[in-house]
């Protein structure tokens, strides 16, 4: 007898029969009708109509009959909330039974009806089950308090449920520990609210690692992905827990050795680069990861994502393991498809000619998809291991042989890209390839060939009459193929000039007058006017050399593999993309998971040194609010600040920028047609080199139009690329004509273009301000640089800032909003009437001085590099706007009296005692702030040294 | 955290849903069935799926789907294994874990679910455990308890679940006795066409059934346990003890269960204990099949139940074969070729030939199918892995439950078996 019989009637009155049966005083055709009633209910069935004869069942001792009812109550509570709450008492009295099992199955049950008017009865129990002497009870309440919190966070804060919870990370049970850190993990994940966040010291990190040992599989991944948040603090610490965790790569469980995989990832990268324990680390992290490979399919899906993040982070941990990626013919095509991609990565020129075998093999497969993708892997090889290219190159020889259609296209679309980065080394196959002509049905590879015939047009003999017959059908053809037709026909026309007049004027005029589609009429006119105005100039602009495609195009950035490293084990992981792009971000905390920084080029194995860990907190959200109070009204200033930018540079400047523009205009035409026309992986690669000159250039017109009076120090990186998802700032400050500046320089060293960049100043002790928008040549594309000024105001919100100079500044690009802070030099606020009295009149200055006490008197001694003359300083400081008001000589000492004012201000007067032919100088400055004089020191001396 | 589970059979429609938290609709299965859609095979269809507001994690097993949906970002292979826990403990229970084994218990099943996960969180997934919660079904059972009116329910607390060795249940009492170990190892293995090995490795597992009175505790070492270095354990293992001596010591689960897992990799050598010359040829309209299938490296053992299988290519119409020995059978829909061989004998090579058919005017076919072979040898484990010892100690009772404990040598039956047979062991031609 089994349960399908609970779904045999299907009577009218069916309902009705079972309210009879609920209520019949027979225990056993209760607990039946029970049965069916949850049994119609699993398949779907409306059965909300009988709650409340199910709920009369709930007051029994039966506890197969409780555990039923309970299973209905937890379905339908929510649909029936005021009949629940009939439901209350019999769970309040079921807390307090004396079997342990009857009080975890309530409040687990409890915390199931999510019916609002229910958890304000929750509360009492919860808390007294949070407490209970059982084991077993505690970690059931545990998970209860995050049932709460999804139903309502607030009353669980209020609650104070929280703290509770953590205190249960130091309970003595594992299995509540781990529940424990289950539970406020998934608060954490859903809640913005500080309190809410799983705070990390060394303790809980040595109760969970205490832990980690005895609890269940379950408890040790979220014990393990819990560790991983934690920043160590020093290489010690990161290598104890590293220690404490290797253990777990033996786990049957997959989950398991994963998130081991996990924080070992991570502590890694807070060990020494060079140290031996990392080098003993990463063999060992190898056998479990091929261990994941001979696991259920779905495991070795998850598990090849992950290693194909590993394999980019550290190559070297699976360098010997090619062979367990060699894919099976019974393989699910998702597992061969991850396997094709970690064998490229693995690809060396030790292992060339065994995967080059393999890849040859699975090319003649049955499966479409696989089949291509094992082709263009061939190619991948190819331009990664340059020793190869030539086996690979006859290798897709072989199979164009074998003339299956889809292979030989296939073929040809990677031959053309070996062509691209071995330009004439294997021209001598185009023969071959173009005997399969005709073949070719698909709008890649037609597009592939046509590049190469008009590449090589000189080479092929009847060139034009392969061009001529594709031009026959041109309306038909994709945009991608009439494109690169257009321009192969012009090269061949650059190339033989006398026999191809004809057909170049066809396919120009097919492009520019019979064609609807704007990008080929625009690419059309556009070599139509040039070949008719400057055929020279036409041949370098379309036969100009093409970089080099690089070797690796597929890898990911590396600021965005080191944040994914962060997510191993999670789906982050699968999709190869941070949470913050898919996960639904209510209120999306952004976790502090980020690996240590490295220096700025952010390539690991390029810095060999250690350098401290620096603990990465990320910004909390007031203060970024603070920075940017909305992001809109951010906007919305920043743009209409733009339009009065243009009156605020000198005269000359005006005249001068239009000119670079126009011509930037033409060379971005020109450019983009080139570069589609190229099919690179950049399409923007000829623009960004005349917008960079044209920035630099506008620069430099700056920087000579006005003699640069003032001391300039030199620029420092601000903002690290790896803090930036790739994008470097550095910068300085200076004063021209009386306009304070902040010079930056912005690098993209991301792979993506970058634009909208925007730029807001927090508060700060001297109200420096943008004074207008922040102008970048956009789109900012991979690599390049670009040197911006910003004129600032003073004139901005003002906050003491501790330290004084501190800057705090936010910068926008459509990526993200970046933080960083730097000091400003002192001498960017000296005003230029800072002359106190004048010259003559020297009363002012007498008086001033006297005036303030001598207590606000300090003195320094302050260096003299140079040696330089009393005129000397005395010249050199003004045009820093210190200004001396008066001279002596005193004992043979030079005696200067200078003053100097602040943006806000504050005077600032000063004795300098010069020695002659002595290094060193003093200096005594008299001033009603205090606070600024260490930085006027500084300013005296850097001015003097620097002059 | 697993927010709900549905189970979709292969006919696309969706038998059974459990939700731990909030009810979502089975609309969110319409992803599923989109990507369904693309997958060639039922196999193919890719494991994680994400949708606007769903993660869909599934696995497929026993012809059903088991979709997980989770709301939050959660570690993917946590949601794998788990679903994979809940198919094992499905056919632990009720013997398979298909289709209609679980209509024929849904209560039970839903029971199951319930205790397996809370709200998302697994809660008890050890065998034993549940066991003592729900007891699985059985026909002298189930006449009793319509008899009598007592349930499938147990009215206990779980101890097991609070104990520091979770997965073995206290009190376990036997008459008889006995533990034996089944030494297993597969071979996986890519062979070309020149019958030269690209690929090899072993997956070797100890499946132990221990049946002890008491607490016991065991040690089994090895005389060459430096073959296993890439190993994973079940909970019960001492890790450090492994680590310091490289022996096996632990508190065992009551009843079958896993020990080990290992995995001997690509860098050792694997000695292969068959081989296959195959000979396929394709031409218009038909083509030859020859196939002879040899011992190699047996360790004078004998190697039994072989099985061959062939995925012939669509084009294959029929195929009309003769084996020297064994049975063969042609799909003439999945296009698979199946021949039982039994066992090989060394003096007299099995052999299978013949024509084959294809549909008349459609092309020969490209590629030559790949070969997969099954085969058992007794009394072997290919890697070389041998057993020295086991030693048991526990605490027993003695006469008088009064008396205290003692530690006390067992004197049970023993016995280890070993067994090597073909993984994923496959010839191309």
């Amino acid at each position: 007898m089994t349960d399908s019989k609970y779904f045999t009637t299907t009577k009218k009155g069916e309902i009705f029969e079972l309210k009879n049966e609920l209520n019949s005083d027979k225990k056993e055709k209760k607990k039946e009708a029970v049965k069916k009633v949850i049994a119609s209910m699993t398949v779907g069935k409306d059965v909300s109509a009988l709650f409340p004869d199910v709920v009369n069942c709930m007051q029994t001792d039966n506890l197969e009959l409780k555990k039923l009812v309970y299973l209905y109550l937890m379905n339908y509570a929510k649909s029936q909330p005021d009949m629940a709450i009939m439901a209350v008492n019999t769970f309040v009295k079921d807390c307090e039974d004396t079997n342990p099992l009857i009080r975890a199955l309530a409040v687990r049950t409890m915390g199931c009806i999510r019916v609002d008017k229910i958890t304000e009865y929750l509360c009492e129990p919860l808390r007294k089950c949070l407490k209970d002497e059982d084991p077993y009870v505690r970690k059931t309440a545990a998970v209860c308090v995050a049932k709460l919190h999804d139903i309502n966070a607030q009353l669980v804060e209020d609650q104070g449920f929280l703290d509770q919870l953590r205190e249960l990370l130091s309970d003595s049970n594992p299995m509540v520990v781990a529940n424990a850190v289950a539970a406020l993990s998934e608060i954490s994940d859903t809640s913005p609210s500080p309190a809410a966040q799983m705070e990390m010291n060394q303790q809980t990190i040595n109760k969970l690692l205490a832990a980690l040992n005895e609890c269940t599989e379950w408890g040790q991944i979220f014990i393990l992905d819990a560790l991983s948040n934690y920043v160590p603090k020093d290489d010690r610490e990161a290598q104890s827990i590293c220690e404490r965790v290797t253990p777990r790569l033996a786990h049957s469980n997959a989950g398991v050795v994963l998130s081991a995989v996990k924080v070992l990832m991570k502590g890694m990268e807070y060990v020494g680069m060079e140290s031996e324990f990392v080098t003993t680390l990463q063999k060992k992290l190898a056998p479990p990861l091929v261990t994941l490979l001979s696991s259920e399919p779905e495991v070795q899906y998850v598990a090849l994502r992950n290693i194909n993040l590993i394999v980019q982070k550290r190559p070297d941990i699976l360098k010997h393991e090619m062979k367990v990626f060699f894919v099976k013919y019974n393989d699910p095509i998702y597992v061969k498809l991850e396997k094709l991609d970690i064998m490229i990565r693995l690809a060396t020129q030790e292992n060339i000619a065994q995967v080059l075998a393999e890849l040859k093999e699975y090319a003649t497969e049955v499966d479409v998809d696989f089949v291509r993708k094992s082709v263009r892997a061939i190619g991948r090889c190819a331009i990664k291991v340059e020793q190869a290219a030539e086996r690979c190159v006859s290798t897709l020889l072989d199979l164009i042989q074998t003339k299956v259609n889809y292979v030989v296209q296939e073929a040809i679309v990677v031959i053309k890209d070996i062509f691209r980065k071995y330009p004439n080394k294997y021209e001598s196959i185009i023969s071959t390839l173009c005997e399969n002509l005709e073949s070719l049905d698909e709008p890649d590879a037609r597009a592939s060939m046509i590049w190469i015939v008009g590449e090589y047009a000189e080479r092929i003999d009847n060139a034009d009459e392969l061009l001529e017959s594709f031009l026959e059908g041109f309306h038909d053809e994709s945009t991608q193929v009439q494109l690169q037709l257009l321009t192969a026909i012009v090269k061949l026309f650059l190339k033989k000039p006398t026999e191809t007049q004809e057909l170049v004027q066809q396919v120009l005029s097919l492009a520019t007058q019979d064609s609807d589609n704007p990008d080929l009429r625009d690419r059309g006119y556009i070599y139509w006017r040039l070949l008719s105005t400057d055929p020279a100039a036409a041949k370098e602009v379309v036969l100009a050399e093409k970089p080099l495609i690089s070797s690796e195009t597929d890898r990911l950035e590396p600021t965005l593999l080191d944040e994914l490293i962060c997510y191993i084990a999670s789906l982050a992981s699968v999709y190869h993309k941070p949470p913050s792009a898919f996960v639904e971000g209510q209120a999306l905390v952004v976790r502090k998971t980020q690996l240590p920084v490295r220096s700025a080029s952010g390539e690991p194995g390029a810095t060999g040194a250690t350098e401290s860990p620096v603990p990465q907190q990320a910004q909390p959200v007031q203060q970024q609010q603070s920075v940017i109070p909305s992001h809109d009204t951010a906007m919305g200033d920043l743009l209409g600040d733009l339009l009065s930018m243009d009156l605020n540079p000198p005269q000359q400047q005006m005249s001068m920028t239009p000119a670079p523009q126009q011509d930037m205009g033409g060379m971005d035409l020109l450019g983009g047609g080139l570069d589609s026309l190229l099919g690179g992986p950049s399409p923007v690669a000829g623009m960004p080199a005349s917008q960079a000159s044209m920035g630099g250039g506008l620069g430099d017109i700056l920087g000579l139009g006005i003699s640069s009076t003032t001391y300039v120090p030199p620029k420092q990186v601000w903002l690290p690329a790896p803090k930036a998802k790739g994008l470097e700032v550095s910068g300085t400050f200076s004063i021209r004509q009386n306009v304070r500046y902040m010079d930056l320089t912005l690098k993209n060293n991301a792979m993506a273009p970058m634009g909208d960049f925007a730029i807001q100043f927090n508060k700060n002790s001297f109200g420096l301000s943008p004074a207008s928008a922040l102008q970048v040549p956009s789109p900012l594309s991979p690599g390049q640089t670009a040197d911006v000024t910003l004129p600032l105001g003073t004139n901005g919100p003002v906050q003491k800032m501790d330290p004084l100079m501190n800057l705090q500044v936010a910068m926008k690009n459509n990526i993200d909003v970046f933080y960083f802070s730097c000091l400003i030099p002192i001498h960017l606020l000296f005003t230029e009437d800072g002359q106190m009295g004048s010259a003559s009149d020297r009363k002012v200055f007498l008086a001033t001085w006297k005036d303030i006490p001598d207590s606000n008197e300090v003195q320094k001694e302050i260096a003299n590099p140079n040696q330089l003359d009393p005129k000397g300083i005395s010249d050199k400081l003004q045009q820093s706007f210190i200004f001396t008001i008066a001279q002596r000589n005193v004992d043979g000492r030079d005696m200067l009296y200078q003053s100097l004012k602040l943006t806000n201000g504050i005077w600032v007067l000063a004795e300098l005692k010069i020695q002659p032919r002595s290094p060193t100088m003093t200096l005594s400055l008299k001033t009603r702030a205090l606070d600024v004089i260490p930085q006027v020191q500084q300013a005296y001396e850097l001015i003097i040294a620097n002059m | 955290m697993i927010h709900s589970l549905f189970m979709i059979n292969s006919a696309g429609d969706i038998f059974m849903e459990k939700h731990w938290k909030s009810v979502i609709s089975r609309s969110v299965c319409d992803y599923f069935f989109e990507e369904q859609q693309k997958a060639n095979s039922p196999e193919d269809v890719n494991p994680v799926i994400s949708t606007p507001h769903h993660y869909l994690i599934h696995i497929y097993r026993e012809n059903i789907y088991f979709v997980a949906v989770c709301t939050t970002e959660v570690p993917p292979l946590f949601v794998i294994e788990f679903l994979h826990r809940v198919v094992d403990t499905f056919t632990d229970y009720f013997g398979d874990g298909g289709e209609s084994a679980i209509k024929d218990n849904y209560v039970i099943v839903y029971e199951l679910l319930e205790e397996m996960l809370d709200n998302g969180f697994p809660l008890a997934t050890e065998s034993n455990i549940l066991k003592e919660l729900i007891k699985p079904p059985n026909i002298l059972r189930t006449v009793v308890n319509t008899v009598t009116g007592s349930s499938n329910l147990a009215d206990t607390l779980p101890t097991g679940q609070l104990s520091n060795v979770p997965w073995r249940r206290a009190g376990v009492k036997y008459t008889n006795n006995e533990a034996y170990f089944d030494v297993i190892e597969e071979i996986d293995a890519i062979i070309d066409k020149q019958g030269s090995t690209v690929f090899a490795d072993i997956q070797g597992v100890i499946d132990c059934c221990v049946k002890l009175s008491g607490m016991p505790d065991l040690t089994l070492s090895f005389m060459n346990p430096r073959i296993l270095d890439d190993v994973s354990f079940h909970p019960c293992v001492r890790f450090k003890r492994w680590e310091a001596e490289r022996v096996l010591s632990f508190v065992p689960p009551d009843g079958n269960f896993r020990l080990i897992s290992y995995h001997v990799g690509s860098q050792n050598m694997v000695a292969i204990p068959v081989y296959v010359k195959p000979n396929i040829s394709f031409r218009e309209g038909g083509g030859r099949f020859d196939v002879t299938v040899g011992p190699k490296q047996t360790m004078g053992k004998m190697v039994e139940s072989v099985v061959i299988t062939c995925a012939m290519p669509k084009v294959v119409l029929n195929m009309n074969l003769t084996p020297t020995q064994g049975t063969y059978t042609f799909d003439p829909v999945a296009k698979v070729l199946t021949w039982d061989v039994g066992k090989i004998n060394p003096q007299k090579l099995p052999n299978l030939r013949g024509n084959i058919s294809l549909q008349s005017g459609s092309p020969p076919p490209e590629s030559n199918p790949a070969i997969s072979v099954q085969f058992k040898i007794q009394q072997m484990a290919v890697s070389g892995l041998k057993v020295n010892r086991l030693d048991m100690y526990g605490e027993v009772s003695k006469s008088s439950p009064k008396k205290s404990f003692t530690f006390e040598k067992y004197k049970p039956f023993k016995g280890v078996k070993y067994l090597t047979k073909a993984g994923n062991f496959q010839v191309r031609t």
